[in-house]
C-alpha cells in the first residue's frame, strides 16, 4: 500500500462529494429531483424534524405578520423597491460604488463563482493568516467558498449555530436560514461530542441535549476562534447606495463577533443585494425579521459605513458577484426572483419541502424560490436543473407568504414552458409534450371537449361501474398516476346534466 | 474588458426591455416614510416589549437612574464593567457605589482582556416600541462596538425621548449618525439562536444578559 504524503490534512471537517453550488465549473451531477425525493422521504427522523420546525416558524409568522396593520402596504413597497432596483441595477451597482469607495471601502467584482473565490483567496493570503471566522451566508455557500479556501490552506470556521452543526456533521444546509433544520438536539449532541474537539474546545463532559446547554457549548468552543481571528467573513443582507452603508441581520452575535473583532473584513454580496436609500432600510427592515425568525425584530442588525477609527476591522473589501444573477435578470417573466431577500418564508410554508426536505433540490436554494432561482442562475442542462420547476403542487401558498410578492407559481409554469420548449427543440422524446398535443385538441373547442367527456363517461360507466377511482395506469399514465389517484369519471357530466334538466339554457 | 465592465455590460444587455427612465418615475412608490405607528403608550409597548425579548427592563423618573444602576450591577453580582469614555459621571460614581471596579477602554483593551471582564454600560442613540430594540451609534457615550459585545452582562441606559414608535421613525433619526459615517447596532433582546428544533434560546455569542434603564 502506498500513501500519498503530498495531500496535507484538511483543516476543516470534509463536506459530502459533489456540490449544491452555482458556477461551478463541475457539471452538476445530482439526479433529478424525483429521485432526490424518494431518498429523502425514506428518512422519518427528517421528515419529523422538519414538520416540527416548519410547523412551529409557520405559525409564528402568521402571528407577527398580523401584529403589522398596514402589510400589505409594507408588501407592495418592497416589491416595487426590488423591482426599481432591478430594472435600474446598473444606475444603483455604479452608486454603492462609488460610496463604498468614497467610505474607504475596497470595491471588487466577481463575473462567477471562481472569479469570486480567488479574490477572496488572494485577499487572505495577503494577510498571511491560515484561518478566518465566517457569518452565515447564502452567497459564500452558493460560491462554494470554503472548499476554495480549504484548498489553499486555508481553515473557514463557521460560527452560526446551525453552520456549525452542518460543517462538524460533514453535512450540507437544507434551508437557507435554519441549515441544519434536519437535525434534532439528539442528533446535535451526538455530533458535538464526536467533532468539537477535533477542531478546538470540546464540549463539556456529559453534555445533555438540552438545546441552551448545547448552544453553550457552541459559544465556548467559538470563543477562541473570535478572539484570535484577524480575518472575517460576511455576506449581507442590504448594501445602500445613497450611504455606502453594509448591513447584516443576525440573531445570535456570531455576526456581530465577526463583523467587529477582525482588522480585515470581507463582505461577498450579490449584485442584487442593494437598496437605493437609507431611507428605504424600514421597509425592508419590518419585512425581513418577521417573514424569516417570525421575530419583531432579529436580535442583533450591525451597519457600518467604510472604517471607523479605532472601532472594529481598519481594511473592508467588497466583492459584488455576478454567477448567473444577469442571467435571471435577462428574462422579463423570470426576474422577480431576484427581489427575494432570502427570509425562507416560501420553504415554511411549502407542503413538499416539508416532506422531503432540503437536501432534495440538490441546490443551495431549495423549496420554492429555490427551484426558481436556480434553473434561472445554473440554467436548465442537468437533470436536477431540468427537474426543479416541476417539484411543486402549484398551490400558491408561497406566493402569500413571499414578502416581497414575488409571483412563485407564475414562473414556475413560465420555466416549466421553457423547459418543455427546449426539450422539443432538442429533439428529445418526451411524454409532455406528446401528451399536451391531444390535450390541446381537446381544450380547443367546445365541441372537441364534449366528444372527450361522452367517451370518458361511456367507458367509466361501462369498464369501471364498481369503482370509485383508478389506480396506477399503463404507461404513458403510469409516471403521474404512480403517485396519484384519479376519481373516476362520473357516468353523466355537468354539460349533460345541465342538457337534460335546463334543457341546454344559457 | 474587466470584470467590473462585463458585470455592467451584462446588467444593461438584460435590460434591454426597460425604458430609459429615472428609476423612480418608472416605478413609483405608494409610501409614506417615516411614518409613526399610532400607539396608546409608546413607552408602555417599549417596555412590553423589551421584556418579551427577555430584557430586564426598569422604568425610573430621571434622577433615580444611578440608584437603579447600582441595584441592577448588584443584583447581578457584577465585579468588573468596562465604561466608554464619554459616560455619565454619576452613572460611573453609581456603578462604583455598587463595589463595582470600573475599567477605562484607555488604552484600548485587547479582546482577551474584555472577554475577561464582566459587564459593559452604555448610554443609547434610539429605542423602538413597537420591535422592543434599542440602537447604539457608537459615540463616545456608547464606545466602540467591540465593549458592548465581548462582556457577558450590558447595561444600557435610554431616555424617555429617544423612544420612538416604530422602525420608519427609527431610520429618520438615525440617518444623522449613519451620514457622519457612524456604525449601528440594533439590539432586541440578549443573544439569541433558534437553530435548533426551531425553538428559541437565549444566549448564544453575544451578551447573555441585557438590563435597560427607561429614564423618564
Amino acid at each position: 500500500m502506498t500513501i500519498n504524503l503530498s495531500i496535507s490534512p484538511r483543516r476543516t471537517p470534509a463536506p459530502p462529494p459533489g456540490t449544491i453550488g452555482i458556477g461551478q465549473p463541475e457539471p452538476v451531477a445530482s439526479p433529478a429531483f424525483r429521485e432526490n425525493a424518494k431518498r429523502q422521504l425514506q428518512n422519518t427522523q427528517m421528515r419529523k424534524n422538519l414538520r416540527h420546525a416548519t410547523t412551529t416558524i409557520r405559525n409564528k409568522r402568521l402571528l407577527r405578520v398580523a401584529e403589522v396593520p398596514n402589510w400589505e402596504e409594507v408588501r407592495s413597497a418592497g416589491a416595487a423597491l426590488k423591482d426599481r432596483i432591478g430594472r435600474h441595477l446598473d444606475k444603483y451597482l455604479a452608486q454603492a460604488e462609488e460610496n463604498l469607495t468614497k467610505a474607504g471601502a475596497h470595491v471588487h467584482w466577481a463575473r462567477d463563482a471562481e472569479e469570486a473565490n480567488r479574490i477572496i483567496t488572494g485577499i487572505v493570503k495577503s494577510k498571511g493568516v491560515d484561518e478566518v471566522v465566517k457569518i452565515k451566508s447564502m452567497v459564500t455557500q452558493e460560491i462554494e467558498m470554503n472548499e476554495a479556501l480549504e484548498a489553499a490552506g486555508i481553515a473557514a470556521w463557521e460560527t452560526d449555530l446551525a453552520e456549525l452543526i452542518v460543517q462538524l456533521g460533514h453535512d450540507r444546509p437544507s434551508h437557507i436560514l435554519v441549515p441544519a433544520i434536519h437535525r434534532n438536539r439528539e442528533e446535535v449532541r451526538e455530533i458535538f461530542n464526536k467533532e468539537m474537539g477535533q477542531y478546538g474546545t470540546p464540549p463539556p463532559d456529559k453534555m445533555s441535549n438540552d438545546p441552551p446547554i448545547l448552544a453553550g457549548a457552541a459559544r465556548r468552543h467559538l470563543r477562541e476562534k473570535f478572539l484570535r481571528a484577524k480575518v472575517g467573513i460576511s455576506g449581507s443582507n442590504m448594501v445602500i447606495c445613497d450611504t455606502g452603508t453594509v448591513c447584516i441581520v443576525e440573531s445570535e452575535g456570531n455576526g456581530r463577533m465577526c463583523l467587529t473583532l477582525p482588522e480585515t473584513l470581507i463582505s461577498v454580496v450579490g449584485v442584487e443585494k442593494v437598496i437605493p436609500t437609507f431611507d428605504d432600510l424600514e421597509v425592508f427592515m419590518k419585512l425581513l425579521p418577521r417573514s424569516s425568525t417570525a421575530e419583531r425584530m432579529n436580535p442583533y442588525t450591525s451597519m457600518w459605513t467604510g472604517t471607523t477609527d479605532g472601532d472594529g476591522p481598519q481594511e473592508l473589501h467588497v466583492v459584488f458577484v455576478d454567477n448567473g444573477r444577469t442571467n435571471a435578470l435577462a428574462d422579463p417573466e423570470g426576474r422577480s426572483a431576484l427581489r427575494c431577500i432570502r427570509c425562507s418564508a416560501c420553504m415554511n410554508i411549502c407542503p413538499i419541502f416539508e416532506r422531503v426536505g432540503g437536501h432534495a433540490y440538490g441546490s443551495v436554494y431549495p423549496g420554492p424560490i429555490g427551484i426558481i432561482l436556480t434553473p434561472q442562475m445554473r440554467g436548465i442542462n442537468s437533470a436536477i436543473d431540468k427537474s426543479l420547476p416541476y417539484a411543486s403542487t402549484l398551490c400558491c401558498a408561497c406566493a402569500d407568504a413571499c414578502p416581497v410578492k414575488i409571483p412563485i407559481p407564475d414562473i414556475i409554469v413560465h420555466l416549466r414552458n421553457k423547459i418543455a420548449d427546449k426539450k422539443k427543440h432538442d429533439m428529445h422524446p418526451h411524454l409532455e409534450p406528446t401528451v399536451m398535443v391531444p390535450v390541446n385538441w381537446m381544450f380547443n373547442s367546445a365541441k372537441h371537449f364534449e366528444f372527450v367527456q361522452k367517451a370518458v363517461s361511456f367507458a367509466a360507466g361501462t369498464a369501471l361501474k364498481n369503482t370509485d377511482y383508478l389506480g396506477p395506469m399503463p404507461w404513458p399514465a403510469s409516471p403521474w398516476t404512480r403517485a396519484r389517484d384519479i376519481p373516476a369519471p362520473p357516468a353523466e357530466s355537468f354539460r349533460q346534466w345541465w342538457k337534460k334538466n335546463r334543457g341546454g339554457r344559457r | 474588458m474587466s470584470s467590473r465592465d462585463v458585470i455592467f455590460s451584462r446588467i444593461r444587455t438584460a435590460l434591454a426591455d426597460v425604458p430609459n427612465l429615472e428609476p423612480e418615475q418608472d416605478i413609483p412608490l405608494n409610501w409614506e416614510y417615516g411614518k409613526p405607528l399610532p400607539l396608546p403608550d409608546v413607552l408602555e409597548t417599549f417596555v412590553q416589549n423589551c421584556l418579551d425579548y427577555k430584557a430586564e427592563v426598569e422604568r425610573v423618573p430621571a434622577a433615580k437612574v444611578p440608584e437603579a444602576i447600582t441595584k441592577m450591577l448588584k443584583e447581578h453580582k457584577v465585579r468588573t464593567m468596562v465604561v466608554p469614555a464619554g459616560i455619565d459621571d454619576g452613572w460611573r460614581k453609581a456603578a462604583e457605589k455598587g463595589g463595582v471596579k470600573l475599567i477605562d477602554d484607555d488604552p484600548p483593551k485587547t479582546h482577551q482582556e474584555l472577554n475577561e471582564i464582566d459587564a459593559v454600560m452604555t448610554a443609547s442613540r434610539v429605542g423602538i416600541a413597537d420591535t422592543g430594540t434599542i440602537v447604539l451609534d457608537h459615540v463616545a457615550d456608547q464606545g466602540r462596538r467591540a465593549l458592548s459585545l465581548v462582556p457577558d452582562l450590558h447595561l444600557c441606559v435610554i431616555r424617555a425621548d429617544q423612544v420612538v414608535s416604530d422602525v420608519p421613525e427609527a431610520v429618520q433619526r438615525l440617518k444623522p449618525s449613519v451620514q457622519a459615517g457612524q456604525p449601528l447596532t440594533w439590539i432586541s433582546g440578549p443573544s439569541a439562536t433558534s437553530d435548533i428544533e426551531l425553538s428559541r434560546v437565549e444566549g448564544v455569542h453575544g451578551p447573555r444578559n441585557l438590563l435597560i434603564i427607561l429614564a423618564e
